[in-house]
Order: structure tokens, then C-alpha cells, then sequence
């Protein structure tokens, strides 16, 4: 069976579903990062001490990788406006972009978990430390997914083009969504985990 | 349609310009010598800029402002479910804060086994 109303609008809710759904979704995650958000102000607050994030971690290198995940919500932008210009090379390119940011973002992310376990910064070193590794790992899972599902529309997924070009764009859009709220948890993380 | 996407491009160029502005001016403004609140507060608004580009160019939030069909009134379905998730994140988001600034009572700290040994008095 057909999920309904994935290309055309539905007619009491004025969206498709495709859209409505990502939309709930994304705010089911801002619920989940805010639980988060919300255990870092308590343990914080209540911490007799409290180190500056910049001591800790590699600021130079998080702020690449803000570059790097603004770059990639760019590049996914400009692969969404491609298929609207029914661009599919200029879809291809840009999707490639991204995922390739991506990657570089989760391969910075790396060396940084790397030099942090070298000189013995683990999870349970501190509580400054474990709700680091919780929230960069936590979205670190989410890049791992979004690339999954930007990879599957860059290869076998684009084959839809060819018999339905609005529900490809369509779930193309989706998944842009969820790539730009990737960013925008990743905009929050980088101040409140290594500028304050 | 084409003039449309071309309009939607022309936005997404400035928004990434002003996206890396924004980042620079945050880890410049880092080194600055100031207090924890004002420091906090500063990163906090430029980070809420930022995502509130983010939000309403990349993802399109400024064109969903459309009524519900069937009413036409409104601020239709995604706005909406987004009002009451950011009421719901604001309350999650303050109950610690409340909670810290509660001095009615007996005053808690956290039990944290890594944390530097607070003096207590001494039992008996």
C-alpha cells in the first residue's frame, strides 16, 4: 500500500505528508536535545567547579567543523534548488558535497575523541567530559544517519527521478530538513561545549 | 518556477556569508575578557541568530506561514506544532534553573564522585 499524500498536498492540512511528518519528527528532536540541553544546565549549575571548554578542547578544530557542517548544510541547499531547476548532475554534485562534508566533519570529530583519549579524557574522567561525550556523540549518531540517507538518494534513491521527479524532490527536501537541524544542534553544541 | 529557485539561491548565498560571519564573530568574541553570565549571553544571542537563520531560510520556516485550508485562519500546522514545542523546550530548559535558584529549604548539591571534596561537618 501507498503512503498517501506524499506528492500532492493533503487536502485538510494544506501539506504533504512527507513534509508534516519530517516536521514532527524534528520536533520530537528538539525535545531529545533539549533533555539534553536541560541536564547540562542542571549539572552545571550544581557543580562545585566547572572547567572552560576552550582548556579543554581543541577550539581552532571545532570551529573548522562548524565551518565544515554549515558548508555541508550549504551544499545541501543548493542540491534541493538544483532538482527544482530539474537539475539531476547539479543535484548529484551537490549531494556528493555534502556527504563528503559529512565525512570530513565525522573525521575531524575523530582525532579530536582520539587526542582526548590519549591524554586520558574519557566519559567517566568528569562531569564536564561525560556530558561532552554524550552530546557530541549523540549528534555525532545523527550525521552518521543523515549521511546513510543522503548516500541511498545520491545512489539507488535517485532512481526515482526517473518515473517521479516531485516525490523525489519531495523526500529530497525531507531529508534537507533533517540535515539543516543537524547544523543547528551542532550551532548550539560548539559555543556551549567549547567557547563557555 | 525557475525565477523562484533563483530568488531562494541568491538568499542562500547571503545566509552562508552571514553564517560564516557569525562564527568568527563568536569564537573572536570568546577571547574576550568577560564575565561568565556576559559571556554566556553574548554566545547564547549569536548562536540563536545564527540557528534562526538556519531555520527560516535553509529550512524554509518563513514560507510555511500558511493557514490550515479548511479554516483558512491560522498559522497552519508546522508553525503551530512548533509554538508548542518551543513552549514545552523552554520549561525543560528552566525547570534546573528554578530549581537552582529555589533557596527554600534545605539546599542539595549533587552527589559527583569526581568533584573536589566539599567540606561537610564532621558526623558526631
Amino acid at each position: 500500500m501507498d503512503i498517501p499524500y506524499i506528492v500532492d498536498e493533503r487536502p485538510d492540512t494544506g501539506l504533504t505528508n512527507v513534509k508534516l511528518g519530517i516536521w514532527l519528527f524534528l520536533a520530537s528532536e528538539v525535545m531529545l536535545f533539549g533533555a539534553l540541553f536541560s541536564s547540562y544546565v542542571l549539572l552545571r549549575l550544581m557543580a562545585p567547579d566547572w572547567p572552560v571548554g576552550a582548556d579543554v578542547l581543541n577550539v581552532p578544530m571545532g570551529t573548522f567543523n562548524t565551518a565544515v557542517l554549515i558548508g555541508s548544510s550549504v551544499t545541501m541547499v543548493f542540491a534541493y534548488a538544483s532538482l527544482q531547476m530539474d537539475n539531476l548532475a547539479g543535484f548529484k554534485k551537490f549531494m556528493g558535497a555534502t556527504i563528503g562534508l559529512s565525512l570530513l566533519f565525522m573525521v575531524v570529530k575523530g582525532f579530536e575523541y582520539n587526542h582526548e583519549f590519549e591524554i586520558g579524557n574519557f566519559p567517566w574522567t568528569s562531569t564536564y567530559l561525560a556530558i561532552y561525550f554524550t552530546m557530541t556523540g549523540l549528534h555525532a549518531l545523527h550525521i552518521v544517519g543523515g549521511v546513510v540517507v543522503n548516500a541511498y538518494f545520491l545512489g539507488p534513491g535517485s532512481k526515482l527521478w526517473e518515473t517521479n521527479k516531485t516525490q523525489f524532490t519531495n523526500r529530497i527536501e525531507a531529508a534537507g530538513l533533517y540535515w539543516h537541524f543537524v547544523d543547528l544542534v551542532w550551532i548550539f553544541l560548539f559555543p556551549v561545549l567549547y567557547l563557555l | 518556477m525557475s525565477e523562484h529557485v533563483q530568488h531562494h539561491i541568491a538568499v542562500y548565498k547571503k545566509v552562508a556569508a552571514a553564517l560564516a560571519v557569525l562564527t568568527t564573530l563568536t569564537v573572536g568574541v570568546s577571547y574576550l575578557d568577560v564575565t561568565v553570565p556576559l559571556a554566556v549571553t553574548i554566545a547564547l544571542i549569536i548562536a540563536a541568530t545564527k540557528g534562526s537563520l538556519v531555520v527560516s531560510f535553509f529550512m524554509h520556516l518563513i514560507e510555511e506561514k500558511k493557514p490550515v485550508p479548511l479554516s483558512r485562519r491560522g498559522i497552519g500546522l508546522i508553525i503551530g506544532s512548533l509554538l508548542v514545542t518551543a513552549l514545552f523546550f523552554l520549561v525543560i530548559i528552566f525547570i534546573p534553573i528554578f530549581g537552582h535558584a529555589d533557596k527554600v529549604g534545605t539546599y542539595f548539591t549533587l552527589p559527583n564522585a569526581n568533584a573536589p571534596t566539599v567540606e561537610t561537618p564532621a558526623a558526631h
